[in-house]
């Protein structure tokens, strides 16, 4: 029986559980995830030392079952606690104690990528919430998207901020070797727009877009497949009609600049650096394509997260804590002021600010104010890595056939997430209700291989 | 005046003096901001965009006033430490030289004892030319990819990138130097009946030392460029990495003092090893 699941309850079930984590039958998902979560830290933490206890005195799951029946789960504690000091126990484990699964590896190193998508991973390093879980991180800024793959892979970094498809593309080993590769936490949603140059002012339609040069962070980036479906849905064929390539996220501004490129599907600070600096305009903003798609990751690979289980778990819980903080739009400033300087984004703070409050200028002129155009959620929906998969083999980079939901499950773990939130009070979402639409589209990721298949532009 | 006349050094740092005073007032007249000609913004929407784009042009480059102002912020400080991602520019050249200099040092561990024996044995010669022939040319950062892959560390890759673009100018240096060590000198040993090591070190090293030490000054200059391109492609720290993180800034003063720094750096290099091999130069 796993940590996270609760031993006080006879009925729980001990294999088949649902997709969530929950210790339930699929079935009953919805029923059992209504109940809340224990509520505040020290409960939260009591909850787990009893349920460590309880399974020690225990350690057979049938026979803590048939006690459990008979007596009751507060009479089983009750007894218990007359023999061990329960009290005790709990103290260690809120201060770190042995029970709390002291990190196996304090010292990590973990790789980003200069751009307000990180935002939890850098700014968990100032703000301190690697150190309040008893992790020594660093935070090493990392020049491009191959780089921070093969120095993942090399094992420089314990863990790594990559785009949402990397690790996908990773553990099925396209464009790498396959190495199994894991995504326990979503960084951002949202938060990145489409930049064209200013003398592209007139033509706002994607229709006149014929031979543009446009760059994307990297050949497997929400970037570039979202990119080729808004222009694929105007009728244009990336392939032929325009050129994509991919540029490292700092370099598009200056290629705007240089005229290399018409636009760019880019990361933030980029899209808000070239209206800042007189060069481009925000077209619009992915939101407006798919409001709370994906974009980037939190990942390490199975490997690592199996051999330092404390590790992994303290990381996570620092991460996800860090979202959490970060979806909050009150704390959005002073995120800004602690990522701004140059041992991390390195960028002025008002293009930050404008990024992460919503209230920006849009290089036409205007100041817009939404919200939502950068959210944190670090829950890892099933349906998103699906999604992904359908855009690698509508786009030719996946040949082969997959099982579609088999890959996404082992990669996008929501049964850590949804474990790691409720362990921390937070609600976790029903992981089977998700829905994704896409420029107007519905998708159901039910059935992935019909949804290649409805598309016009596509190269298989 | 007369003195004046006759002194070329005189004359020509004139010169060089007037040339750097006309580059900069030409820059400087080229940068000076011009008033936008744009319609007048919104004072909110303009207080959101930076100080060129307000008023209604792209930025531009920045003035030698500015750039001499980042030259001067950087020298009063140059080894603050402000984070794994922050540290100061002495520090960063630290590390890139300290780079330089591992990864020449083990290129002439190699290339020099690999050297003697193509210069002393035509067999060898023959056998390893196309190899050497094929592996010269090939741009260091070519490897990159290849040293990341197989090394699995960063560091170490970047300090083998610099040994394999200073290898070769070293080995083919010394491979000639060595071979061309005049025949009656080797011959006047042969009949003083000298043994082949005392040979090697006591006449055919010191005959070739100043080929070999023209090769190294090559290597040098090689690996010294080759860094600041690996370091950048890598990140973590060096001088190439500090050029990397301003330029995500877009941060052009700071670029321009890691140049000139870049220049000055390379320059005691260069000079370094002149100075050695005037130290093993000889009359003939």
């Amino acid at each position: 029986m796993s940590m996270f699941k609760d031993p006080f309850d006879p009925k729980a079930l001990l294999g088949g559980r649902c997709g969530c984590g929950g210790n339930h039958a699929a079935a009953d998902h919805a029923r059992l995830t209504a109940e809340a979560a224990p509520a505040g830290e020290e409960q939260r933490w009591n909850r787990v030392v009893d349920a460590a206890v309880l399974r020690a005195v225990f350690p057979v799951d049938a026979q803590r079952r048939l006690f459990l029946r008979t007596v009751g789960a507060a009479t089983a504690m009750a007894a218990i606690s007359s023999v061990l000091p329960l009290a005790a126990a709990r103290e260690a484990f809120a201060q770190g104690g042995p029970g709390a699964g002291t990190p196996e590896k304090k010292d990590l190193k973990v790789g980003f990528i200069p751009i307000t998508c990180a935002t939890p991973i850098i700014m968990a390093h100032p703000m301190g919430f690697y150190s309040k879980h008893g992790l020594n991180v660093e935070v090493v800024k990392t020049a491009g998207w191959a780089v921070i793959r093969d120095k993942s892979l090399a094992k420089e970094y314990d863990a790594a901020h990559m785009l949402s498809p990397m690790p996908l593309a990773i553990s099925l080993g396209v464009g790498s070797n396959p190495v199994p590769w894991t995504m326990p936490a979503i960084e951002n949603i949202n938060g990145q727009a489409i930049t064209l140059a200013n003398k592209h002012k007139d033509k706002r339609n994607p229709k006149d877009w014929k031979g543009f040069r446009f760059a994307v962070p990297f050949d497997y980036s929400m970037h570039n497949y979202l990119l080729r479906y808004y222009v694929a849905e105007h009728g244009l064929d990336p392939d032929q009609d325009i050129s994509i390539r991919s540029v490292p996220p700092p370099e598009m501004v200056a290629n705007l600049r240089a005229d290399n490129i018409d636009g760019y599907l880019g990361p933030d600070p980029f899209n808000q650096r070239a209206v800042y600096d007189g060069i481009g305009f925000i077209h619009l903003l992915t939101k407006e394509l798919w409001d709370g798609h994906p974009c980037c990751a939190f990942t390490v690979s199975k490997e690592f997260a199996a051999q330092n289980p404390n590790t992994y778990r303290a990381l996570l819980k620092a991460i996800i804590e860090a979202t959490a903080y970060a979806s909050k739009a009150d704390n959005r400033k002073e995120i800004a002021k602690a990522i701004a300087p140059q041992n991390y984004l390195n960028q002025p703070e008002t293009v930050l600010e404008q990024v992460l409050t919503g209230t920006y200028a849009d290089g036409l002129g205007g100041v817009k104010r939404d919200p939502n155009r950068i959210d944190f959620d670090p829950f890892p929906w099933n349906q998103f890595a699906i999604w992904i998969l359908t855009q690698m083999k509508r786009w030719g980079q996946l040949k082969a056939d997959i099982d579609y939901a088999k890959v996404a499950s082992e990669v996008f773990l929501a049964t850590d997430t949804a474990a790691m939130m409720k362990e921390m009070g937070l609600t976790p979402p029903d992981p089977t209700k998700k829905t994704i639409v896409v420029m107007g589209k519905p998708f159901d990721a039910s059935k992935p291989a019909e949804y290649v298949s409805s598309f016009a532009i596509r190269r298989s | 005046m007369a003195a004046f006349r006759n002194s070329l050094g005189l004359r020509a740092g004139l010169l060089s003096l007037l040339i750097f005073v006309g580059i900069v007032a030409f820059w400087q007249i080229a940068t000076t901001p011009t008033a936008g000609t744009g319609p007048a913004l919104d004072p909110e929407y303009a207080k959101l965009l930076g100080a060129a784009a307000a008023s209604g042009t792209k930025s531009a480059m920045p003035t030698p006033a500015d750039i001499g102002t980042t030259i001067w912020k950087h020298l009063v400080d140059p080894f603050y430490i402000r984070g794994s991602n922050d540290k100061g520019i002495g520090i960063q050249l630290a590390y890139s030289l300290g780079r330089v200099l591992l990864g020449f040092a083990l290129a002439a561990l190699v290339a020099v004892p690999l050297g003697f024996l193509i210069g002393m044995s035509p067999l060898i010669y023959r056998a390893l030319d196309p190899f050497i022939q094929i592996l010269k040319p090939v741009s260091p950062l070519a490897w990159m990819p290849l040293a990341l892959y197989t090394i699995k560390d960063s560091a170490i890759s970047s300090i083998f990138v610099i040994f394999i673009c200073s290898v070769w100018p070293m080995l083919i240096n010394t491979a000639f130097g060595v071979a061309s060590v005049r025949r009656e000198w080797l011959n006047v040993a042969r009949t003083l009946e000298v043994g082949p090591f005392r040979t090697a070190f006591r006449v055919i090293l010191p005959a070739a030392a100043p080929t070999i030490m023209t090769g190294m000054r090559i290597s040098i200059g090689i690996a010294w460029l080759v860094i600041v391109a690996a370091e950048m492609l890598v990140g973590g720290t060096g001088i190439g990495y500090f050029v990397w993180n301003e330029w995500n800034n877009l941060s052009i003063a700071n670029i321009v003092t890691a140049i000139l720094l870049i220049g000055l750096v390379g320059l005691a290099l260069d000079q370094g090893l002149a100075w050695l091999a005037r130290l093993v130069t000889y009359p003939e």
